[in-house]
């Protein structure tokens, strides 16, 4: 006998990503699903929008590794609230981590960035309970990124490039790449920074102040 | 990468379902997968080997059913589906944007089977 079901497969992670959303919401932080590869500059980017907007806002920041601290020690020392989750092993963060991490986190009002393990494909599938995605990606990586990991930039709120300052050194087709995130995602903001030089910033730190709520 | 969280949860939400209507065990899990989704179909036949042993899901075969992204011409209309590493419209040559299909992931169905019904 035949049984019709037409579920979600991840059906039972989504519905704890909406109880960790009302958990979220109910403290006042806007959540920010931060997914891109391993060197793509996620922390870096963390740690200079700290340096930005720190005297704007509450800042908090949970760290996602398959192992090691060495991300949440060096946030903590910009003087935010910095927590480390540990997958074991895992490719990404799921709905339940998150929860039980933040059973011990005093959550605040204002942004809480959540830096996913560095990996383009996995986290995308994952609902944590954030507001919005946000894709990190940088220059060395290559233009051609949403043509092959079409999932997460259809999803993402924003896609930040990093690592502008190597445009001049790296064959980066910027209309080709553009293209690409707007035939998968016609609302999606798209802002080449670098953290090293700072140059770009001021676009994505003005997108945050606009989210935040 | 994540086929084992997402092939744990279909075989929980199958054996879930098919205790619920009282089945003694299932025989097919029907999945239907989107193309943008990047889930490959014998990593989850892998995993559901090693991990549905001792479950009424044991004997259960998955069939996968394929849905393509399909992108529409912004200039000229044309419904496409993706090809490799592009997003223009075949037609025309224009960019498309994606339409709805290609982040499905779920089970349609499955089938089961009940005590003394060995053809289901």
């Amino acid at each position: 006998m035949e049984i019709k079901l037409v579920k979600n497969i991840l059906d039972a992670n989504d519905r704890l990503a909406e109880d960790n959303r009302k958990v979220f919401d109910a403290a006042g932080s806007t959540v920010i699903n931060m997914i891109g590869s391993p060197g793509s500059g996620k922390t870096s980017l963390i740690m200079r929008t700290i340096e930005n907007l720190k005297d704007d806002c509450h800042i908090q920041v949970i760290e996602g590794d398959i192992a090691s601290s060495i991300d949440a020690q060096a946030i903590a020392e910009k003087g935010v609230d910095a927590l480390q989750i540990n997958t074991e092993g895992e490719c990404h963060l799921d709905a339940n981590m998150i929860r039980q991490a933040v059973k011990d986190f005093k959550l605040k009002p204002g942004l809480l960035f959540i830096e996913n393990v560095g990996n383009l494909v996995c986290p995308a599938e994952f609902e944590i309970g954030e507001n919005h995605k946000v894709t990190v990606i940088s220059v060395p990586e290559g233009h051609d990124k949403p043509y092959k990991y079409p999932l997460i930039f259809s999803k993402s709120a924003a896609v930040v490039l990093t690592k502008s300052d190597l445009m001049p050194y790296i064959d980066f087709d910027m209309d080709k790449f553009r293209s690409g995130i707007m035939s998968l995602n016609s609302d999606c903001k798209i802002f080449a920074v670098s953290s090293k030089t700072g140059e770009g910033l001021d676009g994505w730190i003005d997108w945050l102040k606009g989210i935040r709520g | 990468m994540h086929e084992l969280s997402v092939t744990q949860s279909l075989l929980d939400m199958s054996v879930k379902e098919a205790e619920k209507a009282g089945a003694a065990g299932i025989d097919e899990i029907k999945i239907v997968i989107g193309d943008l989704t990047g889930i490959s179909e014998e990593c989850v036949q892998f995993y559901f080997d090693i991990i549905s042993k001792d479950t009424i899901a044991e004997d259960a075969a998955l069939s996968f059913k394929r849905i393509p992204a399909a992108f529409r011409c912004k200039k000229c209309g044309h419904v496409f589906d993706r090809k490799k590493l592009m997003f223009n419209c075949p037609v025309c040559g224009s960019p498309g944007v994606l339409i709805g299909r290609g982040k499905e992931l779920y089970i349609e169905g499955i089938e089961v089977r009940y005590d003394g019904d060995k053809t289901g």
